[in-house]
């Protein structure tokens, strides 16, 4: 890799760089050695401690294990997420096209919705559905991951539709077209299409909120873990752990890759389709994907910043 | 709305340890966090190497699986982390620190290439370039972000409230749960005090970035 920053090594740097390479991996190593050996030294490693994933005391099969972890836990983790995450796109929609509203009266109830409910925990919005409307586990965690994220793709709508160029609002409104059918046939389809990126990013945000359901005592993957290892024992937790986190970081480093990759092929497809009247004022240097993206991913994001913003602020 | 002015020591505690988490993670978060984006960009492969895989591993991990590690998994290795506060303090720095790694580094990608170059041709070395000349450019553009990742900080603090830290949103389930009748009023006063935070926080944001985008 190469980097602005710093000359491409010569010979005498090459060799201090091999030097520093070698003694840093080496201490990386000895820390993660030690680690590894104080952690074996209390049996951490044991198959007695493993086990469970292959064959389970207490008259358990492997099949009951993996089916309440992956079946149950995860399955309960996506159902939250797969009900939520429509339901937030849908009305974050329907919130950034009310934000636009010609007239600041109308559009007045939009902002003061997105800036509350922006600015609020999400776990104080489940406790909401859960305590304050007296709902059950699933729906409050639902609720509270809608309203957090309608906001936040409101927000992200919002953005695209202003890094468009104005011309085409002006095109669409010199041919005839209505406010609504400007929105629905010009602006919202080039929007979202910048927007995908920011948007795929969000939903990262959002499978990773719906682990809060943990808190209030809704049955996903978390709390499948704490119940398998309140059954079998607390020595299991290192095992069924790590097979809960690998699954969280499977899914979301997946989802995050293809926003990452979604973005990429945008700024390909925007410079190379000659998409320079896209660039909104004061980012001359940015290209129009990228100041889309910066804008999207919440005020202030800097060019070139990758899918970040908006999975910063969960 | 008695309920509010009632309990108003009791939110006013709460409120109190929300600020103490969202202080102490905060400022821990943007030490640690400009250490990772030092080595993130630095010339050294295996600090690169490790870098990247925390800063990947705990962005993509949700919050509550990390304090779910601390609280319950790093005990099976025989480290005993004291519970309630600290361990709130050191889970949340961590988690932010991903993010303040991140609005950092691309902070320094913003940067124009040429800054960089330039300083290279007049021979300053690795740390000059970054400490002299690409850093100090950064820091403008890093403020803005930076700002909203404290903000989500001081919103992730109510995941402490899962943990056994009776800060703001664990007192106003507390609350809640004793005055049934009243529970939405509750939450609300919650709520009120959360935006007391990241309202003025996000106008704050949005002010810095804007004069930003004029300097520039």
């Amino acid at each position: 890799m190469t980097s602005v920053l710093y000359d491409a090594p010569g010979p005498a740097a090459r060799r201090r760089e091999l030097i520093g390479s070698v003694v840093g991996s080496l201490v990386l190593l000895v820390v993660v050695g030690v680690g590894v050996v104080y952690a074996a030294q209390r049996g951490v490693f044991g198959a007695d401690r493993w086990d469970i994933l292959w064959s389970p005391p207490k008259n358990q099969s492997a099949a009951d294990v993996w089916t309440s972890l992956v079946v149950r836990g995860l399955g309960a983790t996506l159902r939250a997420a797969v009900v939520a995450a429509p339901l937030a796109l849908v009305l974050g929609l329907l919130l950034a096209v009310w934000r636009t509203a010609s007239s600041r009266w109308a559009r007045t109830p939009a902002v003061v919705v997105i800036e509350l409910f922006r600015g609020l925990p999400v776990l104080l919005m489940m406790f909401f559905g859960l305590l304050g409307f007296g709902w059950e586990a699933l729906s409050a965690v639902i609720f509270g991951l809608v309203v957090y994220n309608m906001a936040i793709i409101a927000e992200i709508v919002r953005a695209g539709l202003a890094a468009l160029p104005k011309g085409q609002t002006e095109a669409a409104y010199a041919v005839g077209l209505t406010r609504g059918q400007a929105l629905r046939l010009i602006l919202l389809p080039q929007a979202l299409r910048t927007m995908t990126p920011s948007l795929v990013a969000q939903l990262v945000v959002l499978l990773k909120d719906s682990s809060l359901g943990f808190i209030v005592g809704y049955p996903e993957l978390l709390k499948a873990i704490q119940n398998n290892a309140q059954f079998f024992g607390n020595n299991y937790y290192v095992a069924l752990f790590t097979v809960g986190a690998g699954i969280y970081l499977v899914v979301n480093i997946t989802l995050s890759r293809v926003a990452l990759r979604l973005q990429a092929r945008q700024a390909r497809r925007s410079t190379g389709a000659g998409a320079a009247p896209a660039v909104p004022a004061g980012s001359s240097t940015v290209s129009a994907a990228d100041a889309a993206a910066a804008v999207a991913a919440g005020k202030g994001a800097t060019p070139r910043s990758r899918s970040r913003g908006s999975r910063g602020r969960r | 709305m008695d309920v509010l002015t009632d309990n108003l020591p009791a939110y006013w505690t709460g409120f109190r340890m929300t600020l103490e988490l969202t202080v102490l993670a905060g400022a821990a978060a943007l030490l640690w966090g400009l250490v990772l984006a030092a080595c993130r960009v630095s010339p050294l492969r295996p600090l690169r190497v490790a870098a990247t895989l925390f800063v990947e591993v705990l962005r993509n991990t949700p919050l509550t699986l990390v304090f779910f590690f601390t609280v319950f998994v790093l005990p099976r290795f025989g480290v005993l982390p004291p519970l309630g506060f600290w361990t709130a303090v050191i889970c949340l720095a961590a988690y932010t620190s991903a993010f303040v790694c991140e609005a950092v580094r691309s902070g320094i990608n913003s940067v124009g290439v040429g800054q960089a170059e330039a300083a290279r041709a007049i021979g300053l070395t690795f740390g000059q370039t970054l400490g002299s000349v690409v850093l100090p450019q950064a820091v403008r553009s890093v403020v803005p972000p930076l700002i909203n990742v404290l903000i989500a900080l001081a919103k992730n603090t109510s995941v402490a409230a899962g943990f056994a830290v009776v800060e703001l949103t664990a007192t106003g389930r507390r609350l809640a749960l004793a005055n049934p009748g009243n529970s939405i009023a509750v939450l609300v006063g919650v709520a009120i005090f959360y935006l007391v935070i990241t309202i003025p926080a996000g106008q704050l944001a949005g002010v810095v970035e804007r004069r930003v985008v004029f300097a520039r």
